[in-house]
């Protein structure tokens, strides 16, 4: 591949791509669908770029194993899809715990349970909440396109660092299987990365020794340490918030969607555009930190919040939390693996434009199939 | 003046939290005298896993990783991987290896993974106060098998050696005990020679050391030691069940480490 230069990819390969990319030497992952070429890919890139690849007995296996190679010094990456990285939730609380970077993928698909292979969003919860056990959050990435996957995997890598903290990217069955053209990031010279004076890399004889930990049997020295992480999520929620808006200056319907979801809401916002409603969208990238300073400017011109998820109503209580009862926020949603179509969320849209300024009709009753709209 | 003992550099300095007559302490600090006539200590690094060897990373002058409860196997794979040149070792109790981390232990052993595992069985769950393990005898009462482990409702003690060695991954597993001096011995020879073949770049090693818990086994630390010698070797006998060197398939093909 010649620098620099656009490629035609999935979105899988192309995430694995730009982690080795962004010196990721380590990947252990477990075969689970819609994320199987992630680890197909690393299977012999890895190697290639002088990393490790294991295909790990399990999920447990695999994000224990990137803690060993984390906590090491390397960059280290799993990846999985719902049921597994349900599985994988002890591992994160431990990296948490312990401090250590990595880079975990879901690459969500419909549950609960076996659930089905199809896309979803329904592991919102289980992403922005903790998911694993004790205080702890994870920076969460969300793209839109391979591309924009692409970008966040290779921030995802330097985020981890920086803060010393797990990072979760988190896409869905379409961004995992998608073909779009991409133009991939320069390799980072892995030598050049800063150094990492806590990992466990033998002494030496020279230093005394690192130890990678989450016990401490002290609950004042405990809780110190939870205080420290905390301060670090604090840093982390004033810092990291991300967000994108499309047409949304002059917008009275502000749509809310992330991923796969938000490019369907483009569409229906267009569509609705030609009918004189005026509808925009914010577009969350980070879901944990929430981009709640994006809706501070979007209250005063909005009339309402309408959020379209692949879930039965997960974002919409960080939407909710972030408008404060300023103004009415709606939601809608499919589930169960249906993708909704922008005619739908249109539909949608008219309703609740009618419902709250453009008209002053009342409310429709969730008419919608499927998730309905519901205030 | 000649001197005759003295503690090795590898071990810290200060008391433990390890039980009055409980034989950790001895396999600590045999391993601790192995990380120092190897002249190993600057390359080690341990994993500590969920139960009494919890904290073995403030006993032990090298790097550690406290890992999850049974998944220390993978833990060492992340790091031997990424750090080849590091002596990368396991402390695990018998609910941890053998119970939890079943999967971990049998998929590193099986891939070859070139570590060193020191597997504590003491026939039972220590650190949370004396429960049954998958390797309590039958008839050994504990707090989940209060008239003494019975077949029909809690199945048969799994000999982890025995089936380890089943698999063509390990490089070198031996059985050894902590109930004699003469036995203290042995378990020295096994912990330089799994150690020496991790050097070697031979592959999966593990010692399993038959260990003393008079706590949670209701015994007198010198009855705890007779136990050993009278029931629990009876039921997991001594020895090596597999050595690389006595021409098995493992060795050559250890999976190798991350360039760097
Ligand atoms: C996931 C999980 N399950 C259970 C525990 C509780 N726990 C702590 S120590 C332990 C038993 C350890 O026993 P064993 O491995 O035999 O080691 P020993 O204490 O005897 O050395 C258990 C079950 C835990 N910490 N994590």
């Amino acid at each position: 591949m010649v620098m620099g230069q656009k490629v035609l990819m999935k979105g899988n390969e192309a995430i694995a791509e730009a982690a080795v990319r962004a010196g990721c030497r380590f990947y252990a992952g477990y075969p689970i669908t819609p994320q199987n070429e992630i680890p197909e890919y690393m299977s012999w890139r890895q190697y290639e770029a002088g990393g490790q690849f294991v295909q790990a007995e399990s999920e447990l296996a695999a994000i224990n194993m990137v803690y060993g190679a984390g906590g090491a010094g390397t960059r280290a990456m799993t990846s999985s899809s719902s049921p597994g990285i349900s599985l994988k939730q002890e591992g994160m609380s431990y990296l948490a715990g312990a401090e250590v970077p990595a880079v975990i993928v879901n690459m969500v698909r419909c549950g609960p349970g076996l659930g089905g292979i199809q896309p979803a969003q329904s592991d919102y919860f289980q992403a922005t909440r903790g998911g694993g056990h004790g205080d702890y959050h994870m920076l969460v990435l969300a793209g839109e396109s391979v591309q924009e996957m692409v970008d966040l995997t290779c921030l995802a890598f330097d985020k981890a660092d920086e803060y010393r903290n797990p990072v979760l990217l988190l896409g869905d069955a379409i961004l995992g299987q998608i073909m779009e053209p991409v133009t991939l990031p320069d390799p980072v010279d892995t030598a050049g990365l800063p150094d990492k004076p806590w990992a466990t890399t033998g002494t030496g004889g020279l230093r005394r020794r690192n130890v990678i930990n989450s016990l401490d049997l002290r609950p004042e020295s405990l809780e110190r340490h939870n205080l420290k992480l905390k301060a670090k999520y604090d840093r982390m929620a004033s810092s990291e918030q991300r967000h994108a808006g499309y047409r949304i200056d002059d917008a009275t319907l502000v749509l809310v969607a992330y991923g796969s979801t938000a490019r369907i809401c483009r569409r229906a916002v267009d569509l609705a555009r030609r009918e004189g409603i005026a509808a925009g969208l914010l577009r969350p990238i980070s879901l944990w930190p929430f981009p709640a300073e994006a809706f501070e400017a979007a209250v005063p011109r909005a009339g309402a919040f309408l959020a379209v998820e692949m879930s039965l109503g997960q974002m919409v209580e960080d939407v909710r939390l972030a408008v404060q009862f300023r103004r009415p926020v709606y939601f809608y949603g499919r589930t169960g693996g249906v993708v909704p179509t922008p005619a739908e969320v249109l539909v949608q849209i008219r309703e609740t434009a009618g419902a709250c300024g453009a008209s002053t009709a009342p409310a429709a009753s969730g008419a919608a199939r499927g998730g309905g709209l519901v205030k | 003046m000649k001197q005759v003992f003295a503690r090795p550099r590898a071990l810290s300095p200060g008391a433990t939290h390890y039980c009055p007559g409980c034989t950790y302490g001895i396999v600590h600090r045999l391993i601790a005298e192995a990380l120092d006539d190897l002249a190993i200590t600057g390359r080690a690094v341990g994993v500590a896993s969920v139960g009494c060897t919890v904290l073995a990373y403030d006993y032990f002058e090298c790097d550690f990783q406290q890992a999850a409860h049974g998944r220390a196997p993978a833990v060492a794979t992340g790091i031997k991987r990424t750090r080849p040149d590091a002596v990368v070792f396991t402390l695990q109790g018998d609910g941890d290896l053998a119970a939890i981390g079943t999967a971990e232990i049998i998929h590193a052993a099986a891939r070859g993974e070139n570590i060193t595992v020191f597997f504590l069985n003491n026939t039972i769950y220590g650190m949370t106060g004396g429960q049954m393990a998958p390797t309590t005898l039958l008839g050994q009462r504990s707090t989940t098998s209060q008239a003494g482990r019975e077949p029909g409702r809690a199945g048969r003690p799994i000999r982890v050696s025995e089936m380890l060695a089943t698999l063509d991954g390990p490089a070198y597993i031996e059985r050894v005990a902590v109930d004699t001096p003469a036995h203290a011995a042995k378990v020295r020879r096994a912990i330089h020679r799994a150690l020496e073949l991790q050097l070697a770049g031979a592959g999966f090693t593990l010692v399993e050391v038959l260990s003393a818990c008079p706590t949670n086994w209701g015994l007198t630390p010198g009855e705890a030691l007779d136990r050993i010698g009278r029931e629990v070797i009876s039921y997991y006998p001594l020895g090596v069940y597999r050595d690389s060197s006595a021409a098995s398939p493992a060795g050559a093909d250890a999976p190798g480490g991350i360039s760097q």
